[in-house]
């Protein structure tokens, strides 16, 4: 019980709601380590989690025709200092369905923690699946952070995932998104992380548009100061005719930091089009000197440019 | 009268480029001063310098304002003080709403004086409030929510660089009441500008010529000078005296 309520204030700490958990409309599952401490499930939506030795494996099935009213909210967690979590979550959205998720990763005391997560997504045709994952940790950067996803997707659907860290410090991150889009699907990633430090920030993001009338948006928006170093692929592949896609990487560095972008796109078909921009460098002189003419140090003036790329 | 900014014999040199020349400029609290000059007589520049902008600084000469001296003040000590500019290009601000940029400059935040700042410049509060101050927004859109902000902020000196750049003829009436709204909520003002019928409601007007103010009087003088003698320049590179 107690473990609830701090795994709850941490989920708070980290722009969580909790108000959502006491509402029977509301589907969600809370994990602390490898122990389920709190969980509803809804009509349509299939919620079975197992225990396991490190961590849980959840089998989530949106059944067919199903959208899902409310947003689903996840919570994952551990409060001592040290610790791994294992979460393997399989994701079935059967055709017409649709469900959204918002995913509060808490380590708020992390001193040696490994948080690793892989996820198979299988997104039937015309069905929607959007996927938000927020992380709070503490500011000692011991948390390695290793999430792992593989998405299909059929015809006529769409998939959002959204992905940020902004509060505490990063430790080492090391995202992998894989998917692939069928005919007159989209795609969405967007991945947003500030590191400081010694902080370590991968990202690699990958979408193949393998179906005819196909998109996909993949977007990165780091900011790395101190000794933080990041480095982002954004890959799309384009194979099918009237695909169309666009990676777009911006990063900011401070101090010591390193950055670097590598965007790849790679089409094989003449009716098919994806373009990509990525820049990386100090923040704007311009935009910095603009809000000290209005009044702010140097300081808040970077601060407020960063948080807003980041927001 | 002590003038509220004075200049004294103020010198720029960038990358080894001549861009202001002994500069001398005093400006009257509670005037709009126009600056005019043709292209790269240093307008911009010397705005950048008052503001205290990075690779702005005098090589030599002094910068007074309200009778202290700010020559190597940085732009925020200078905002505090009260002086703020409006770049001819606005930055734009990825996730930045136009209601935190207008807020920025002003000492207590207030949503009514926010939407207040907004509808000076004729943009309707609720369908700009919440937007984004990034690239969804036109270039218009954009100086006027720079003028905006710097209404806001009501400053003592507001350096005003070509507000009318970018706006359609229908709109720079607009330019002129929020130009003349400023001088009637107290601030100075520094007005460069292209646009003869905007330079026309300037108390002062400073002609600029090679880095230098070369000649001062009354809007309509130095409008007709300008058109007789500097147009063409007759000289190029420097100012004559026989043409000053």
């Amino acid at each position: 019980m107690q473990d609830y309520q701090l795994i709850l204030e941490a989920y708070n700490r980290s722009g969580g709601d909790v108000s959502v958990f006491k509402q029977s409309n509301m589907a969600h599952l809370v994990v602390h380590k490898n122990k389920v401490i709190g969980m509803n499930s809804v009509k349509g939506l299939v919620l079975i989690p197992k225990e396991k030795e490190y961590g849980i494996e959840a089998t989530i099935v949106v059944e067919k025709g199903v959208r899902i009213e409310n947003m689903v909210h996840l919570c994952f967690g551990i409060l001592p200092k040290e610790g791994i979590q294992e979460i393997y979550m399989k994701v079935r959205v059967e055709d017409g369905g649709g469900i959204k998720l918002l995913a509060h990763c808490v380590f708020p005391n992390a001193v040696k923690i490994i948080h690793r997560m892989q996820a198979d997504i299988d997104i039937g045709n015309n069905s929607y699946y959007e996927y938000n994952e927020v992380h709070f940790h503490g500011e000692e950067g011991g948390v390695e952070v290793i999430p792992k996803a593989k998405i299909k997707m059929g015809k006529n659907s769409s998939l959002v995932t959204n992905f940020s860290l902004l509060k505490g410090r990063v430790g080492y991150f090391d995202l992998d998104y894989e998917s692939e889009i069928r005919d007159n699907s989209t795609l969405e990633m967007t991945a947003k992380i500030y590191g400081y430090g010694d902080d370590r920030i991968k990202i690699r993001e990958v979408g193949h548009l393998l179906g005819k009338g196909s998109k996909g948006v993949i977007k990165s928006r780091v900011a790395v100061r101190d000794n933080a170093i990041s480095e982002i692929i954004n890959e799309l592949n384009a194979t099918a005719p009237e695909a169309k896609g666009h990676v777009d990487c911006i990063e900011i560095i401070q101090g010591n930091a390193q950055a670097k972008a590598i965007p790849i796109v790679n089409v094989t078909n003449e009716f098919a089009k994806v373009t990509h921009e990525a820049a990386i460098g100090r923040v704007d002189k311009k935009q910095v000197e603009t809000l000290m003419a209005r009044g702010l140090e140097e300081e808040e003036a970077i601060d407020i440019v960063v948080r807003g790329m980041l927001k | 009268m002590e003038p509220l900014l004075h200049l004294e014999n103020c010198s720029l040199n960038i990358d080894g480029r001549q861009i202001l020349n002994n500069l001398n400029l005093s400006v009257k609290e509670g005037t709009i001063h126009s600056i005019l000059g043709s292209n790269a007589a240093g307008k911009s520049s010397l705005a950048y310098l008052i503001m205290g902008c990075c690779d702005y600084s005098v090589d030599k000469g002094k910068i007074y304002f309200a009778g202290k001296e700010i020559t190597n003040l940085p732009i925020s000590k200078r905002a505090k003080m009260g002086i703020t500019l409006a770049w001819q290009e606005p930055a734009r601000f990825e996730g930045l709403k136009v209601r935190d940029y207008i807020s920025v400059g002003m000492r207590k935040v207030d949503e009514y004086l926010i939407e207040e700042a907004l509808r000076e410049v004729l943009l309707e509060p609720k369908d700009y409030l919440d937007r984004e101050v990034d690239k969804s927004l036109s270039g218009g859109e954009r100086k006027r929510i720079e003028l905006a902000s710097v209404f806001a902020m009501h400053p003592k000196l507001a350096i005003l660089d070509e507000p009318d750049s970018g706006i359609d003829i229908l709109a720079l009436d607009n330019i002129i009441n929020i130009i003349k709204g400023l001088k009637k909520q107290g601030s100075t003002i520094i007005l460069i500008t292209h646009r003869e019928e905007v330079a026309q409601i300037a108390d002062i007007t400073s002609l600029m010529c090679s880095g230098m103010v070369v000649k001062e009087g009354s809007p309509q003088e130095m409008s007709k000078y300008f058109k007789e003698k500097c147009v063409p320049c007759p000289t190029k590179t420097f100012p004559q005296e026989e043409n000053i």
